[in-house]
């Protein structure tokens, strides 16, 4: 049995860890709320973006080549994957690793075997994950998260764009984990180039007369880029505000795993300390029984 | 007519305008009440709008812009400034 001391060590070390703990998740939640702000702030500029180019391709009478449609034989892919920087937000980024792993065994095994899957890690913990599984990594994009605008969420989409663009790459794939409430984040593998083909709208009957300025090829050419970032910049997004709620979780478990653990060390110490003090009266009522039969 | 100015960010305007001025790709126009649809790529300058309260303007960093039955949207990248 441990002693007096040792248990009271212990006791205050934990109530420390509590004290963390608590605040920690206190902070998570304060900025889930601003991450899922931030997501609902960005949906009114999706819609708008998809209802003009619905718009534009009813209006379009021949279909524009679409060069970020192009289909081709897979044979150098890029799969970015998006974590955090910082952790203790329980599965949240070994979910993400584990993700990209059983994909490339799943999918692409054999440009894996050929050294041409290439990984775009965002977020610290990607990056260290995956870069100590050896696989080719592409790019730094660390410390997105404090402060996540769209801004600055720009030059990944943009790289991952222009690589597909110029052939460095046939293929770039997300894997990020989607928000669905602050207890479940699904993990996410979605095509991100070439476009996957939306399901067919349906076309306005009555097709709108626009004027187009410069031109409907450059106007499409232009929107298509656009739509790309907003859909990047959205699993960004949802990534975010996955990663507070994880932690917030993980850390209202911690906290209950340290209250139950204080209550065990509690009632530990207390029957220790009951124990000594009855050993000591036994001992005092002997050594008085043995002065007075003397 | 309305005017709504969006950016992933956030919505930076929306309200009644008389007249507003937008950058466009090919030269800056402007728009009154009752113009034609219209779809426009935004190069970088300035949006100028009219309301019935004065008048502002901001900096974006390219865009676009579609105007349908008086109600125009503009989706800019980012606001500068």
């Amino acid at each position: 049995m441990p002693s007096l001391k040792e248990v009271r060590n212990r006791i205050q070390s934990i109530n420390s860890t509590q004290q963390i703990t608590k605040a920690m998740k206190m902070v998570s939640a304060a900025k889930l709320r601003r991450a899922q702000d931030a997501i609902i702030q960005m949906r009114p500029y999706a819609q708008r973006l998809t209802g003009i180019l619905n718009n534009l391709s009813a209006a379009v009478e021949d279909n524009v080549a679409n060069p970020y449609a192009q289909e081709r034989a897979p044979e150098r892919v890029l799969i970015v994957a998006i974590t955090s920087d910082r952790g203790l937000a329980g599965a949240f980024n070994a979910n993400i690793v584990k993700g990209v792993v059983n994909l490339i065994a799943e999918k692409y095994a054999a440009q894996a075997a050929a050294g041409n899957v290439t990984v775009m890690p965002i977020g610290k913990k990607g990056m260290d994950a995956l870069t100590r599984r050896r696989y080719k990594i592409y790019g730094e994009y660390t410390g997105l998260f404090s402060g996540l605008s769209f801004a600055n969420a720009r030059a990944a989409s943009e790289y991952a764009m222009s690589a597909f663009l110029n052939g460095t790459y046939d293929r770039v794939d997300l894997v990020y984990n989607e928000f669905r409430n602050v207890v479940t984040q699904v993990m996410q593998r979605e095509q991100f180039l070439p476009i996957v083909a939306a399901p067919v709208q349906q076309q306005n009957a009555n097709k709108i007369d626009y004027i187009f300025e410069p031109s409907q090829e450059e106007i499409f050419q232009e929107l298509v880029p656009k739509s790309l970032k907003v859909q990047f910049y959205r699993a960004l997004l949802e990534s975010n505000a996955s990663e507070h709620g994880a932690r917030m979780s993980a850390m209202d478990k911690a906290t209950e795993n340290a209250k139950d653990l204080l209550k065990e060390l509690r009632l530990q110490y207390n029957r220790s300390r009951q124990a000594a003090i009855t050993k000591e009266i036994l001992e005092i009522v002997g050594g008085a029984e043995a002065l007075a039969s003397s | 007519m309305y005017l709504e100015i969006i950016t992933p960010d956030k919505k930076v305007f929306s309200g009644e305008v008389v007249v507003a001025t937008f950058p466009g790709s090919k030269g800056s126009f402007q728009v009154l009440n009752n113009h034609a649809p219209l779809i426009s790529t935004l190069d970088k300058g300035k949006i100028s709008l009219r309301t019935a309260q004065g008048e502002q303007s901001m900096m974006v960093d390219g865009g676009v812009v579609e105007v349908l039955n008086n109600q125009i949207i503009v989706l800019a990248e980012a606001i500068i400034g």
